[in-house]
């Protein structure tokens, strides 16, 4: 690409104003230059010799007259293998080789090598000589890990191409050629085993989108019972500070049966993905016995980390995802906060002097979310595989409001609302999504009969309690008094759920069905007491033992022991008329 | 480089333009008025002109004022000689002592990469049960004390600063009474902790853009000790007049507002300071104590709200007490399982029976008839309020752990607490029940009252 010159006429933050005289492209990646350091800057604006660039660093020291270089290319991913494992910021620099090179602190101007060009892996080829492809298909496999990585057809290219030659199976690096194409012009180019793609625009090589249909397992139960997330759908973690969006995303990222989890940390706290980082290689995915980081990319652009680059951030994420998703796997995408990335485009916005929308959130943000949720689906391969990418992304509402922009936007576009309620991680009642204010549009692991029923009965427990502060236990009628404890029961033993207890942190699916069929048989069976105490006891020795329960191994003895017990206990309360 | 400038184009506010070649963003000028010599930061270039905060105040400043680069930005000078000193926001000393000008480092410098972070493991021991026992202090958190105006949050911020096990305490005041400031100094000084402390003060009569400056001369401070492998104690005392200055300044510079007059950008403002909080791998540590005056009690208002996004936690002060409820450390998990068997439940524990305690009290104020169980529920709060949460109690965590078991003791029966049969064997204490069992018992277990 030929690189063109111009020189900073202005600095106003992170937003530099450049003087220029050949071409220039909107959104190409351009650096602003102080001395040797060179800021990677992404161009936003045109107006007329001007042009305004974000930069992606802190432009303290810039002065008027400095040079600025446009490249000529828009923002791009390094793709190819060797991205899991990776922990990287929202440039795509891995960070653990920064520190090695910098130590500590974040120098800025330092850029490296997203993919390691050294590291030498095995390819196969899967096409041959004179095969036609089109881009997105494979030209050869490389074992990365427990997936077979595939050498695609660059998706840039169109039309059908030819293979005109093909490597022999043996030892590349990322840079290696492995194959030659040639296009209907005649015109022939060497396609290597990695290849960069524009972040803000979606890989579209797939035969088709599908509707998102086979449920994707988190093992939550309140989320894969009551709000189920399907794979290549989309969902949104509201909620306030505190009530645990990042530990639900932190347990998600654990357990999801997905086969790569990529978790965009965005403008969010550095001690909680050093969390994830130290503890996630020691940590073995139940599926494949191997370390979780295997399967784990972490993106992390952290809250005092430049703020212009949490854009950056959410689109790496997500483009990577599309990338192994045209291998044909499943991806799931969680990205924290994506408060912080809207945040990012409103001071942006605000020091280009956009008119502004409501609390000042520029007037496109609801474009651009929906536009980067749009890019989570299930598509059908052009060999007929398909692949996903899930998004999951926590919004930080302002004052605690979901009425504010970004969480309204948000819910426009998503599939599930995961709302998480103050009020519910006040009282400890994790995780403390709301069960009566979320949603989700996709199937549940359980009959969805039983699930609406489930649901009513939280309402009618929440209507009764309601009324009970008003007028007291006393003013309550026995059958209210039992609706009530009968939700309460619900709550404490099926939506509550314990992180931290090795088995009570993940139930699989089949476990969900099992426990949740008994719980509502339970909530079926009418019961007789003879008044609101012997009620208020029954419950409370019931909620005891399902907790009990749910703490033990999955098909074991004791499972079925104290299944048995909480059989025992229903049946002495059940009417009389169920027992006959 | 030393160009003298003598033509201010325009003045608004505390900025003032001068048409200037050769400038840095971000550089320091010195400007000359009849006032006297004021620094100033440059914070917008635009074609030529130059834009300058003026740190003193555009007040008296001349179209014609001397206007002279330095040549770099803002810094702070750093050796073992700042201990038991006291600066201004401009980094000037306010105290007798002389003018210190070697080993200047620069201010506000570049993030931690976040693969040099570690863990947090150790606890800072403050002496206060309700942050010990409850919501554990840990080495390297970050944590704002939310609090209404005429809460005693100076002396807790002191008390603390005196009692915590640390190398280095960097306290940065922002809009502070000259009384508190003088508080500050005097009780460091009364407690001999003045000798490890370093002040950077900016009071309520100084000129606002010094108040910008406060967090980040003490956080360059507290960066350079804690490389030099001592734990630091940093305490902001009030980040919300931080907050304001940067909306006075924002306004000023004609920003769009986003929120309440606050610019945009006020949560980065914000996490560039907190995220100074720091273990290094192999060197010291930073821990920020930060108070937030919350302007109506109001926790949604933006500084608060964005605070609490980026804290690890947030201890409450209310009626001179840290309320258990919406208090929250979210490291103490990384040390409380360390300390002792009991911390973890006991801690649970004491909180779900006060829970259940404020429900009975609020019965009672309804006017609803109060049972046996309501009754003890109502006597371990008094125990416990007074026991515990009173900000003058003053022990160690072992102790108060220990003052914990009697006063479960005190008020009930082993069982009625939930507490597992291993621990209570071990710690419950034996023989010392100052109250007859109750009759009637029907107790109601804690988790599930706790609503």
């Amino acid at each position: 690409m030929n690189v063109h010159h111009g020189r900073v006429v202005g600095v106003n933050g992170n937003l530099v104003t450049a003087e220029f005289e050949q071409p220039v492209k909107q959104n190409e990646v351009t650096y602003v230059c102080i001395g040797d350091l060179r800021l990677k800057s992404e161009l936003i604006r045109i107006r007329g010799r001007y042009a305004e660039m974000q930069v992606f660093e802190d432009t303290s020291g810039l002065r008027a007259g400095d040079a600025v270089e446009f490249t000529g290319e828009l923002l791009s991913a390094e793709l190819g293998p060797g991205l899991l494992g990776q922990v990287y910021d929202g440039l795509q620099n891995p960070l653990p080789q920064l520190a090695e090179e910098c130590g500590f602190f974040l120098q800025r101007g330092r850029y490296l090598p997203a993919l390691d060009r050294t590291r030498k892996w095995s390819f196969t080829p899967v096409a041959t000589n004179g095969a036609t492809v089109r881009s997105g298909d494979t030209l050869g496999t490389i074992p990365e890990g427990i997936f077979q990585h595939r050498v695609m057809v660059p998706f840039g290219l169109a039309g059908p191409l030819t293979v005109a030659s093909i490597a022999h199976a043996g030892e590349v690096t990322v840079e290696s050629v492995v194959a030659r194409l040639r296009d209907a012009a005649g015109e022939e180019r060497d396609v290597r085993v990695m290849q960069r793609w524009p972040v803000k625009v979606p890989i579209r090589a797939y035969q088709e989108r599908l509707r998102p249909s086979e449920p994707l397992i988190t093992k939550v139960r309140i989320v894969d019972t009551f709000f189920p997330v399907a794979r290549g759908g989309t969902y949104c973690i509201p909620g306030p500070f505190g009530a645990g969006k990042t530990v639900l995303q932190q347990i998600t990222s654990r357990n999801a049966d997905v086969d790569i989890v990529i978790v965009a940390a965005c403008g969010e706290r550095a001690g909680e993905v050093v969390e994830t980082l130290r503890e996630f290689p020691e940590l073995t995915d139940p599926r494949t016995g191997r370390s979780l980081m295997e399967r784990t990319l972490i993106i992390c652009n952290t809250s005092s980390m430049p703020v212009a680059a949490r854009e950056a951030s959410v689109y790496l994420g997500v483009t990577v995802a599309e990338y192994y998703r045209q291998m044909g796997l499943n991806v799931l995408l969680l990205a924290d906060s994506t408060s912080r990335w809207a945040q990012a485009l409103r001071e942006v916005s605000g020091r280009l002097e956009e008119i502004p929308g409501e609390e000042a959130f520029p007037a496109y943000l609801e474009s651009v979310i929906a536009a980067f949720y749009e890019r989570g689906g299930v598509v059908r391969l052009r060999d007929g595989a398909t692949g996903s990418v899930t998004i999951g992304g926590t919004v930080s509402p302002a004052g605690a409001k979901f009425e504010e922009p970004v969480t309204q936007a948000t819910l426009k576009v998503v599939g599930a609302f995961h709302g998480l309620s103050r009020e519910r991680s006040d009282a400890r009642r994790y995780p403390a999504i709301h069960p009566l204010e979320s949603w989700s549009k996709y199937a549940s692991v359980v009959p969805s009969a039983d699930v609406e029923h489930g649901r009513r009965m939280l309402r009618r427990g929440n209507d009764v309690g309601q009324m009970m502060k008003v007028v007291g236990e006393e003013g309550t009628s026995l059958d209210d008094f039992v609706v009530f404890l009968a939700a309460e029961y619900l709550d404490a033993s099926y939506l509550q759920q314990d992180a931290y207890h090795d088995v009570d942190a993940a139930t699989p699916a089949e476990r969900q069905a099992h426990v949740y069929a008994r719980i509502h048989g339970i909530l079926r069976t009418p019961m007789k007491f003879p008044d609101k105490d012997a009620a208020r006891r029954f419950f409370q020795r019931l909620t005891q033992a399902t907790n009990d329960w749910n703490r033990t191994p999955w098909a074991s003895p004791e499972f079925a022991a104290a299944e048995r017990k909480i059989d025992a206990m229903v049946g002495e309360v059940a009417a009389v008329q169920v027992k006959q | 480089m030393n160009t003298v400038y003598t033509k201010v184009e325009q003045i608004v506010g505390n900025v003032i333009t001068v048409n200037a070649s050769d400038v840095g963003y971000r550089e320091l000028a010195q400007v000359t008025s009849t006032l006297g010599t004021s620094l100033a930061q440059v914070i917008r270039l635009e074609g030529g002109r130059v834009f300058l905060q003026v740190f003193a105040g555009s007040r008296g400043i001349a179209t014609d004022a001397q206007v002279r680069f330095l040549g770099h930005p803002m810094q702070v000078p750093f050796s073992e000689a700042l201990l038991g000193r006291i600066f201004t926001g401009s980094g000037v000393p306010r105290d007798a002592g002389p003018t210190l000008d070697h080993g200047m480092i620069e201010i506000a410098g570049p993030s931690v990469n976040p693969s040099k972070r570690i863990i947090p493991r150790r606890m800072v021991r403050t002496g206060i049960p309700m942050i010990d026992v409850f919501n554990t202090l840990v080495e390297s958190q970050k944590l704002p004390i939310f609090s209404v105006a005429g809460e005693p949050y100076n002396p807790l911020l002191a008390r603390i600063a005196l009692q915590a096990e640390v190398d280095v305490i960097v306290l940065g005041g922002m809009g502070l009474k000259h009384d508190d400031y003088l508080f500050f100094r005097d009780t460091l000084e009364q407690q001999g902790s003045l000798s490890r402390t370093v002040m950077f003060v900016h009071t309520a009569s100084d000129p606002v853009v010094e108040c910008l400056m406060v967090p980040d001369l003490a956080l360059a401070v507290a960066e350079k000790f804690a490389l030099e492998k001592k734990r630091v104690l940093v305490l902001l005392t009030d980040m919300t007049n931080f907050s304001d200055a940067l909306k006075e300044i924002a306004i000023t510079m004609e920003q769009i507002p986003s929120n309440r007059g606050y610019p945009g950008d006020l949560y980065s403002q914000l996490a560039a300071r907190y995220e100074k909080a720091v273990d290094f791998d192999a060197a010291g540590s930073i821990t920020i104590l930060a108070v937030t005056t919350m302007p109506g009690d109001d926790v949604t208002h933006p500084v608060p709200d964005n605070t609490g996004y980026i804290t690890e936690g947030q201890f409450y002060l209310r009626n001179g007490r840290i309320e258990p409820f919406g208090s929250l450390s979210r490291l103490k998990q990384f040390v409380n399982g360390r300390t002792r068997d009991d911390h973890r439940t006991l801690m649970n524990v004491m909180i779900q029976i006060y829970a259940a305690c404020k429900e009975s009290r609020e019965k009672r104020s309804m006017g609803f008839r109060m049972s046996a169980w309501d009754k003890k529920l109502l006597d371990y709060g008094d125990k416990f309020e007074s026991g515990m949460m009173d900000l003058t109690v003053n022990i160690p965590l072992e102790q108060a752990l220990e003052l914990g078991w009697r006063i479960l003791a005190d008020c009930f029966e082993p069982a009625e607490t939930g507490i597992s049969t291993k621990l209570i064997d071990k710690f419950w204490p034996k023989g010392d029940r100052t109250q007859a069992p109750a009759a009637t018992p029907a107790p109601v277990p804690v988790a599930a009252a706790t609503r």
